[in-house]
């Protein structure tokens, strides 16, 4: 992982200033999609090597919940967006 | 002993001397020595025994790659095992003592290994001691153990304190060696902000240890005036006795700075050490090259030392390898040292290169081509040396050998990302990866060979590195240095049919054929060498040894050293201290502490305090004349549950959530439908996590229509705050709804029992009857005559009449002060969290002890809680799961002993009766027990396959630990007024 | 050859010069019955045990870079089987008594010292656990016992009870949990697998599985196609990446664990103490090093490498838990990465694939189970069903409920 994260709101903060919640890829089915989508969204993970998306929050900071793409295999930090606003825009 | 020492000459200061001791003895050296270079002067040649063979050993280099030279330096909580001799400062009183020999460095039992060698070679170990079985743990490992290891560290604390920092720089150098130095003063003249940092006590490097000029002066005061003029620009920092010992992601670095590892007394306002955590924009590596020893037999006697690091000990410390020496080497650069022990008058009986044609040489030493060492004598200490030249032998007496393989450029911090060295056969050495993420290397690192054309690489890089951050610069102009002859180095790997043992790794006693066996077996892939060999694995990380390794591999295996490939590069590229690691998070400072702010008024009171996660929480309030804790415990229970008492919930997590669809919101976050709750009014709320386990669960009140009011446990309240904030920014940010921790401003007071209103309503001003304020009331009320705002929620965990009330924080201790005051005529009582505990379980509430994480709601008898009507909450789905609802669940129930007199434990679990234990029998647990001071017997809640339709039923509780069976009925959880009525009072 | 003080005897007699290769460095066959992705431990173990107990010998194992290069050869060493719940305790213990037999089964010697594991406890709430922890050993016949503070400071006087932000209350021991020499544990399961005559293929990495229909047909490789009748992932780590090859999706994340060594040190630390106030556990190696790890990062990775700030939490709770660390060096960190499940217990289990198995999610608890994990895994693939105290491992557990949670940490694999 990166040593820093570059928070939209706060700047590049250490990475121990933020806490992370898990990967971003499935968003949250509707509350009677099949039991089928709930089970791939609390359970399954395609866990690339390579891009990856996940939740971090900027716990010690701004206290936003960030959408970190960054790469599982060499730890570079691609992109980091508001999740409000990344999901807003999908 | 004699002194080796020579009459002038070198950096130390000769008007301080300095006295130390080594082994028990009174030495003396100088102001600039390291324990290595007084240790020489003083004659001492045997410092240290090997690790496996325990062959006598001396110092072999001048720096950070020691493998031999390890000593325990320091006395009681300030001893330190494996100090590198040759880098450690001389101070006053320096106390240092050899290691791994017993009873003497100078007679060493352990020294009969050497005998049995042909029986110890690689892995043997691997091979026997494995029968009989028993005999492993009981006589075979435990001599292992005994002999194995290097110091013995003490088990006093430590004295002396650390701290850690950040530091921020566009170009972070490392290394203050000519490349380095260069590199430094390219950016600071540009105006970057830079930091410099170097292993030795000052900067300069290689340059302290060397006899040419440069710039117009000779290299060590060139080393001084720049790093002078480094130190006096705002921009630079220049850090010395610091060592950088990894890179991690992006630009940062972890570095550590002795402070005061080389002071007789540490000073008690300054750390020891520092760890820095050094972010940079840019980064060059000049972090030198380390010289390759040669591998020949007998190549480890004490007096055969690396030719550089000779070359320092004569420049740099006034000493001198020995009074006749000779150089081996395959390379030019050892003609150097040669040249600047005959500038020293020492006398070089001999240069021994296996290459035809050797470099021009005007000193006084014989030039040997062709030739190669092929023995050494002495045991404790060099005499001569074999020389084979043709089919000729010859002996030459000397006291000391300096030998050359040729130069590894240090390539550590650049390859511990996971980049790869290049090897290269015109430099016969791995070279650095490609610059990547702002890391370029530069000057004898990056395989440059010369002292001006390092300097002036130094520079370049500097320049390309800050163009890549915008900022032009200027390469520095050092000047001219003079001339040297061209590098040149022909690989020779090893000593073909020298005698004896010829060493790869020192320290760990690896030799030549302990790598021919273990290819001969299959270990033959470079890691599978290494461990099975132990090459590289010492103290040293193979910082000599590795690169010899991997030629002599290529040659048994008959290919390339590039394709044979290095081991991984890791942190540390020195060891590092847990002290310097740690820093201040130590001892009681481990953690942060956090107190309630009523922690005053508790303490005024008698408080025994405990540990809640960061929290010290009053646990009971001894009197005098109580000895036993569960005295206190019961008399605070039964002042309770018979009068009144008051109690410190400040802990709690306190949430305050507005917005105008708070309202739905919280019906989505709590698995119970909290919707309707009116204004005015607290509600018990249970909240799941999405697979559908219990997570938290705590009281909601409604103060108004958008405005809410969420106490958590203590353990969660960070985590409840974390998880709705989520599920407000990502899952519903449709939803109009904000949150406030409002933990840390409230202070908050349980006020229970039978007389509770009584006591509460002498300070509030509201009217808070029964009928006024009935049970789950909640909402805002004045204290006394309107001095103060305050909350009050009547909510009960006791089971009790009770309230909560909810001060700005600032006020609780003074509240606090008047409730015990007022209530002082009515016996107003202190409790604990004990007292709570005991309260809460003979209530059947739950705590974490029992939402353990696997636990759904109709596990705990709150199923008919879970809302069927809401269309969605956290967990709603994955609750459905047939694992979550099957009928053998363990289920909430409470249990009491068949015999009053019977105690039983948390922890234990339970049987049938008559059934014998085993996982299948196991009917689940015992999650929280306590006395109950009203019912006089112990009491406990059990999670229970099928228990709520087992109440009555007689189990048995079986707790192997305590070697105990106790009969026990399955009953309610509410031991204590069931029927809630004295809530409602 | 067998390994013996004899065969030493006789070897250095001649020179060390007659000692044969531990395992072969054969090609590939066309097709086996069995091909087994991942020469680690458990892969080594699952082929080892297939040979010699299930009389599976038709098998080769595919390694992408050398035998023992993952996690087998990156731990921390730590044998023990103090479990809790149902699914778990009896396979550990299964595993703690193979380690018991191994080094005389398959004739090397792998240092199995049952030092002891001591988990210290610091609150009542800890105790509690351990008390419940304990007693479900004790119900499954392991050892366990209970020291109070006093049995604590008594074998472990060098621990904190002075100045302890977190005093030590007592601690749960399981006498018969200790340490291996982790490398040999792989050497030792590939040699025995190569003298029944596994083909142990090392540089060979699996690009791409063969499917027909809901038949695996072979495997792909850097050394070309392999046909197999079955398939057996054992790749933790990188699970989800050989799964994905056969189109499964798994319900596991991969992340980094940082472990350590101290310089080597006369001895100073007999038993492994892990601490209960952080996340801290050492011991140490017979050659004398402390061998010490924490926590997993935190984040996926496939990186072998970590985090300073990781690095400091660790140390920051070995001073806290061992004051007289302070003046100790550390040598060398290490990452490994481990295969996190959803509930914190590893999987062995048949696939909806017809002849594709798995054996993966071994958090970071693997290397103790090396051995009764290639048992259950060579029971399973050789007939069919799983070996009796595997049964809870399932594939589909997470879909029906039937977790095995020993933390209660629920579908986050970051806090198992």
């Amino acid at each position: 992982m990166a040593s820093l994260i570059q928070c939209p709101h706060c700047g590049a903060r250490p990475k121990e200033e933020f806490s992370i919640k898990g990967s971003a890829e499935a968003e949250r089915p509707a509350p009677d999609a099949a039991e089928d989508a709930w089970f791939e969204y609390v359970y399954q993970r395609d866990n690339p090597i390579g891009r990856i998306e996940e939740y971090w929050q900027h716990t010690s900071g701004c206290r936003r919940w960030l959408v970190v793409e960054r790469d599982s295999g060499v730890h570079t930090v691609y992109r980091v967006l508001d999740a409000t606003a990344a999901r807003s825009s999908e | 002993m004699t002194s080796q020492r020579l009459k002038s000459g070198g950096l130390i200061d000769r008007n301080l001397p300095i006295a130390f001791m080594f082994d028990g003895k009174p030495y003396q050296g100088f102001a600039g020595d390291t324990l290595a270079s007084a240790l020489m002067a003083n004659g001492v040649g045997l410092v240290g025994r090997s690790f496996k063979y325990h062959r006598p050993r001396g110092i072999m280099t001048a720096g950070s790659s020691e493998p031999n030279a390890l000593v325990t330096v320091g006395e009681d909580g300030r001893t330190e095992p494996n100090c590198r001799a040759t880098t450690v400062e001389l101070y006053d009183g320096l106390v240092a003592r050899s290691q791994n020999r017993w009873p003497s460095l100078g007679f060493d039992v352990g020294e009969v290994n050497a005998l049995l060698s042909p029986f110890l070679g690689a892995g043997f170990y691997y091979k026997t001691f494995m029968w009989p079985a028993a005999l492993w743990e009981k006589f075979y490992e435990p001599m292992i153990r005994r002999a194995a290891g290097l110091g013995r560290a003490s088990y006093e604390p430590d004295p002396d304190h650390y701290e850690k920092c950040w530091a921020h720089c566009d170009l972070l150098v490392v290394g203050a060696g000519p490349a380095g130095l260069a590199a430094a003063m390219t950016a600071a003249q540009a105006g970057a902000r830079v930091i410099i940092a170097d292993e030795q006590s000052g900067p300069g490097g290689s340059l302290l240890s060397d006899r040419r000029e440069i710039g117009g002066a000779p290299a060590p005061t060139f080393a001084a005036k720049i790093s002078a003029e480094l130190a006096s620009m705002a921009n630079v920092t220049v850090l010395s006795r610091t060592t950088v010992f990894g890179w991690y992601d992006d630009r940062v670095f972890g570095a550590v700075e002795r402070v005061q590892k080389h002071v007789s007394v540490p000073a008690a306002d300054k750390p020891v050490e520092r760890l820095w955590r050094i972010v940079a924009k840019q980064c060059v590596l000049a972090s030198g090259a380390e010289e390759r020893p040669l591998v020949f037999g007998g190549n480890d006697r004490p007096g055969v030392m690396m030719a550089d690091a000779a070359r320092t000990y004569v420049n740099r410390y006034g000493v001198a390898a020995g009074s006749r020496v000779a150089v081996f080497t395959n390379n030019s650069s050892a003609y150097c040292a040669a040249r600047d022990m005959e500038a020293n008058g020492i006398d070089v009986a001999a240069i021994i290169d296996p290459r035809a044609e050797t470099p021009d040489y005007d000193g006084q030493a014989r030039v040997m081509a062709n030739a190669r060492v092929v023995g050494t004598r002495g045991w404790r200490g060099l005499t001569g040396i074999t020389v084979q030249r043709g089919g000729e032998q010859e002996t030459i007496p000397v006291d000391a050998l300096l030998m050359s393989g040729g130069w590894n450029p240090i390539v550590s911090l650049a390859c511990q990302r996971g980049a790869k060295p290049r090897w290269s056969d015109d430099h016969v050495a791995f070279l650095p990866p490609a610059p990547s993420d702002g890391m370029r290397t530069a000057g004898a690192a990056a395989g440059i060979a010369s002292l001006g054309n390092c300097v002036q690489h130094g520079a370049s890089i500097a320049v390309e590195c800050l163009s890549k951050i915008g900022i032009a610069a200027k390469p520095f102009d050092a000047g001219p240095a003079e001339d040297e002859p061209a590098f040149s180095v022909t690989p020779l790997w090893h000593v073909a049919g020298s005698t004896g043992k010829a060493f790869v790794d020192f320290q760990n006693d690896v030799h030549t054929d302990d790598l021919g066996l273990a290819v001969r077996e299959g270990y033959g892939h470079v890691e599978h060498t290494k461990r099975y060999t132990t090459t590289g694995m010492a103290t040293d990380q193979g910082k000599l040894s590795n690169v010899n390794a991997i030629g002599i591999l290529a040659e048994v295996r008959g290919t390339t050293p590039g394709d044979i490939g290095t081991t991984t590069y890791r942190p540390f590229y020195t060891p590092v201290s847990f002290g310097a690691l740690a820093g201040a998070h130590r001892g009681r400072h481990f953690q942060p502490v956090r107190r309630s702010p009523l922690h005053m008024w508790a303490e005024k009171h008698g408080a025994e305090f405990v540990e809640v996660g960061h929290w010290y929480r009053s646990a009971w309030f001894p009197r005098s004349g109580e000895t036993r804790w569960r005295q206190s415990v019961d008399r605070e229970v039964l002042a309770v549950r018979r009068n009144v008492g008051i109690c410190d919930v400040s802990t709690l997590g306190k949430i305050e959530i507005v917005g105008r669809d708070a309202a739905e919101f919280l019906n989505r976050i709590y698995c119970n439908g909290v919707a309707k709750l009116p204004v005015g009014k607290a509600r018990y709320g249970l909240m799941l996590r999405e697979d559908g386990f219990i997570y938290d669960d705590g009281t909601l009140s409604r103060l108004a229509e958008n405005r809410y009011f969420m106490t958590t446990t203590t353990a969660l309240a960070a985590g409840v705050l974390s998880h709705m904030e989520f599920c407000a920014q990502v899952l519903w940010p449709d939803l109009d709804v904000r949150f406030t921790s409002v933990s840390d401003q409230w202070a908050q007071i349980a006020i229970a029992g039978p007389r509770s209103r009584d006591l509460l309503k002498q300070i509030v001003d509201d009217d808070i009857s029964n009928d006024a304020f009935p049970f789950l009331a909640a909402g805002t009320i004045n204290l006394m005559g309107g001095q103060l705002s305050a909350r009050l929620f009547r909510i009960s965990y006791s089971g009790e009449l009770a309230y909560e009330l909810a001060v700005p924080a600032s006020y609780g201790e003074a509240v606090a002060n008047a409730l015990m005051a007022i209530g002082e005529p009515m016996g107003v009582t202190p409790y604990g969290t004990e007292a709570m505990g005991v309260m809460r379980i003979e209530k059947g509430h739950v705590t974490h002890a029992e939402i353990n994480g696997t636990v759904v709601p109709e596990d705990i008898g709150m199923g008919r809680m879970v809302s069927v009507k809401k269309p969605d909450f956290i967990g709603r789905r994955m609750l459905n799961r047939e694992g979550l609802s099957g009928a053998d669940r363990l289920k909430l129930v409470g249990l009491k002993p068949v015999d009053p007199s019977d105690d039983f434990s948390t922890g234990a679990h339970i049987l049938n009766p008559g059934a014998a234990p085993s996982m299948a029998a196991d009917q689940g647990h015992v999650t929280s027990t306590c006395f109950s001071p009203v019912l006089g017997h112990h009491i406990g809640l059990a999670l229970i396959k099928r228990g709520p339709e087992r109440i009555g039923e007689q189990v048995v509780v079986w707790d192997a630990l305590k070697e105990q069976d106790i009969k026990a009925i399955i009953a309610d959880p509410a031991f204590v007024d069931p029927a809630g009525e004295r809530l409602h009072a | 050859m067998r390994y013996s003080a004899f065969q030493i005897f006789k070897n250095a007699l001649g020179g060390n010069t007659g000692w044969k290769p531990v395992w072969r460095e054969p090609e590939p066959k066309p097709k086996y019955d069995v091909v087994i992705a991942g020469g680690g431990g458990h892969g080594l173990a699952t082929a080892y045990y297939l040979a010699h107990e299930f009389g599976v010998r038709n098998i080769c194992v595919l390694e992408k870079s050398y035998i023992g290069s993952g996690n087998v050869g990156r731990n921390t060493t730590i044998i023990r089987s103090n479990y809790l719940l149902e699914g778990n305790t009896p396979f550990y213990e299964l595993s703690l008594k193979l380690w018991e037999g191994l080094e005389q089964d398959f004739n090397f010697n792998a240092m199995v010292s049952q030092r002891g594991v001591v988990n210290l406890v610091h609150t009542d709430g800890q105790r509690d656990a351990a008390r419940r922890r304990g007693n479900a050993m004790r119900m499954h016949g392991v050892d366990a016992e209970y020291l109070d503070a006093q049995a604590v400071r008594d074998m472990l006087p060098f621990l904190d009870y002075r100045n302890a932000r977190f005093p030590i209350k007592g601690g749960l021991i399981q006498r018969r949990g200790g340490t291996v020499r982790h490398d040999a544990v792989a050497w030792g399961f590939a040699r025995g697998a190569d003298s029944y005559g596994v083909d142990i293929i090392q540089n060979c990495a699996m690009t791409g599985v063969r499917r027909d229909g809901n038949r695996i047909v072979g495997v792909e490789t850097s050394k070309g196609f392999i046909e197999c009748g079955k398939l057996a992932l054992c790749a933790a780590g990188h699970s989800s990446h050989v799964a994905e090859m056969a189109g499964l999706k798994l319900p596991i994340e991969s992340h980094v664990l940082q472990a350590f060594v101290s310089e080597g040190l006369k001895p100073f630390i007999d038993t492994v103490v892990t601490y209960g106030a952080g996340h801290f556990y050492i011991s140490q190696s017979d050659k004398g090093g402390l061998v010490f790890g924490g926590d997993i990062d935190g984040y996926n990775s496939y990186a072998r490498r970590g985090n300073l700030a990781t690095v400091e939490h660790v140390m920051e709770a070995g001073v806290a838990m061992i004051p007289a660390l302070s003046r100790i060096k550390v040598l060398r960190s290490w990452g490994g990465i481990m295969d996190m499940s959803m509930d914190g217990t590893p999987i062995i289990d048949k696939t909806p694939l017809d002849n594709l198995y798995v054996n993966a999610g071994w958090c970071y608890g693997g290397f103790k189970a090396t051995p009764a994990s290639g048992w259950c895994y060579a029971h399973l693939i050789a007939k069919d069903a799983p070996h009796p105290v595997a049964t809870r491992l399932r594939l589909d557990r997470f879909r029906r409920g039937y977790l095995v949670d020993e933390r209660g940490a629920g579908a986050q694999p970051n806090l198992h």
